[in-house]
């Protein structure tokens, strides 16, 4: 076990290494003049320069890179070109709003997707299977930013039950934050319960056609204690498997999300980066969120057999 | 399976004349009722984006007399904030969905075949290639293609480029995959040992048996190419501001939700559409082509 964590842990690394490569390399391989790029389109000849200089453009790119990477395993992530703030600093400021967003979602799918998914699987070919699993190619299909604006139009424009749009902190309460947050939790939930809920259905078909759910039948389990203890912990490993995948598909989300409801996240900033070509925040926003997702997946592949203690390494 | 594993059972079910001369389009429907309604709302589609300028209108002049109307006989789906058409919008935004959802889906089956090949095939590519599609793979496809847009002049081609990089690594996973699988079967040891040359045994052995996984993930691709593109569009980050794209009308009516919700939900809806037809049409070829995949769904 600890020789495979060691190896996990390496691989991890690398494929960290791999990512900041790619992210370095990303300015540097697009066609034209970096620093003409970071400038903008009306940059004068002078301000070029200057960006050259700042970004030190005209060491040898090894030279470059080191010098970035040194940064960022420091936690120095460049400077912003169009606020002249630590790009670390400018995501730490943000971080709260996308945080919470994450983790509510996180729990709204993970809750919701879990009981569709086991429902459809012990009322499998049934209307309320059918109806589920349609239900989960439509929350494939139908785009956040989307379901965001009808969310809002219907329950905080037409309606009025809801704040339209925003953020509060959670320092202010508990009440006015969750209040903020539920639609866009909803939005940003709905494309992760299909995918969840699709797996565990399948993962829970597969357990329910075990020999010893028909033993634990037959010796008088009842439905529930069957159905959770029994079946879903044995489902467990493709469900929580698909959970992290997801995480991709949320970070991605989460950006959109926040621009849909005016969230000032991490997302949002990266977005407002992109109308100024301001690349340190882009380029540590991409090195943020691919990091949280190779950190996800690994802690995930420890907990294989922590779920299933038949698995060993 | 089942049919195929046990075909005298079938034939002495059917007392009917073989069926399998000629089979009837009808029953086709009848058999695979997700894929056909896919496949229909595609055509459909496809032909009104192709056939945009002969009915739709002018998606781009503008009626300042006629902002924010709502949906009329005269408009369709009404007018947005500079008072352009959104019906001729919508169906001209269908043809840059449709183009890039099909562009990426070619594109990155094209290049990660090739790349999934050779490292499925030769053990000394593997290492280092899946190492590099590991990383590509960690980073998020839309932040990916965002930096990729924002570094570059935006446009319809970019776009296209810079989602096909992101879905790139999931098919070299997936030919590498059923590459591995194969080239330890007797048919290929059994070439390999009569002499038959790499590139033959990759063409004529190999490469038939990733068409059907291709098949199924090219459609997802696709759907997932379009809803991609409406967040590029979206988030500014897409085609240029003046072409119309569903996800630059809804990024441009955005303050006008209250108002005029029709600016944003006739594009809105167009996108599910579309993106739920690809996955209908995947679904139901993923359960012809792959039952494997089919059950593991």
């Amino acid at each position: 076990m600890l020789g495979y964590i060691i190896r996990r842990l390496g691989s991890t690394v690398l494929v960290m290494g791999i990512v900041g490569v790619f992210v370095f390399l990303l300015l540097h391989l697009s066609p034209g003049d970096p620093a003409a790029i970071v400038a903008g389109d009306n940059a004068t000849p002078d301000q070029i320069a200057q960006v050259r200089e700042r970004l030190g453009l005209d060491d040898p790119l090894p030279v470059q890179f080191i010098r970035w990477s040194g940064g960022v395993l420091r936690g120095d992530l460049g400077i912003s070109i169009f606020s002249n703030e630590p790009v670390a600093k400018l995501i730490g400021e943000r971080l709260e709003p996308t945080i919470s967003l994450s983790l509510t979602t996180i729990v709204f799918a993970v809750v919701i997707a879990v009981s569709f998914g086991v429902l459809a699987a012990w009322r499998a070919g049934t209307l309320i299977d059918r109806a589920l699993m349609g239900f989960s190619v439509l929350g494939f299909s139908v785009p956040v930013f989307v379901v965001g604006y009808l969310l809002i139009y219907l329950v905080s424009i037409n309606l009025g039950w809801l704040p339209v749009q925003g953020y509060a902190p959670i320092a202010e309460g508990i009440g006015p934050w969750l209040q903020r947050l539920i639609l866009p939790t909803i939005a940003l939930g709905l494309a992760y319960v299909a995918l969840i809920a699709r797996i565990t259905r399948t993962s829970m078909l597969e357990v329910l056609s075990e020999d010893y759910i028909r033993t634990a039948r037959a010796k008088g389990v009842a439905t529930r204690p069957m159905l959770l203890k029994h079946a879903l912990k044995n489902a467990g490993v493709p469900i929580v498997t698909v959970i992290g995948i997801g995480i991709a598909l949320l970070i991605g989300g989460v950006v959109i999300t926040e621009t849909v409801f005016n969230i000032p996240g991490v997302g949002r900033l990266v977005v407002d980066a992109i109308a100024k070509r301001d690349y340190p925040i882009i380029q540590g926003v991409i090195l943020l969120f691919s990091g949280v997702y190779v950190l996800v997946n690994l802690l995930i592949d420890l907990s294989y057999s922590f779920l299933d203690p038949r698995i060993r390494y | 399976m089942s049919a195929r594993a046990s075909p005298p059972a079938a034939t002495l079910a059917e007392t009917a004349p073989p069926s399998r001369a000629r089979p009837s389009f009808g029953r086709f429907l009848r058999r695979n009722p997700t894929m056909a309604l896919g496949g229909l709302i595609l055509i459909l589609l496809l032909l009104v984006a192709v056939a945009a300028p002969y009915f739709a209108g002018d998606p781009i002049s503008m009626t300042p007399a006629k902002r924010l109307k709502p949906p009329s006989a005269e408009f369709w789906f009404g007018t947005d904030h500079l008072g352009r058409d959104v019906f001729a919008r919508t169906v001209f935004g269908a043809r840059i969905s449709l183009l890039v959802g099909l562009s990426v889906a070619i594109f990155s089956i094209v290049v990660g075949l090739a790349i999934g090949l050779l490292a499925g095939y030769f053990r000394k590519v593997d290492a280092v290639v899946m190492r590099l599609m590991d990383g590509l793979m960690a980073i998020p496809a839309i932040l990916l293609a965002i930096a990729l847009v924002a570094l570059t002049k935006a446009s319809v081609f970019i776009v296209i480029i810079a989602i096909t990089i992101p879905e790139v690594p999931r098919v070299v996973r997936l030919v590498r995959a059923v590459v591995l699988s194969v080239r330890e079967a007797p048919y290929v040891e059994a070439a390999v040992a009569s002499g038959t040359r790499t590139l033959r045994i990759i063409r004529r052995h190999i490469l038939p048996n990733t068409i059907a996984p291709l098949i199924v993930q090219s459609t997802y691709i696709c759907a997932s190419a379009i809803l991609v593109e409406a967040a590029l569009s979206f988030l500014g980050a897409g085609t240029p501001p003046d072409v119309p794209t569903w996800g630059n009308m809804i990024a441009q009516s955005r303050l006008y939700l209250s108002v005029a919700p029709w600016t944003i939900f006739c594009p809105g809806i167009a996108l599910a559409i579309v993106v739920l037809a690809v996955n209908l049409l995947g679904d139901g070829l993923r359960d012809r082509l792959d039952p494997r995949l089919a059950r593991r769904m």
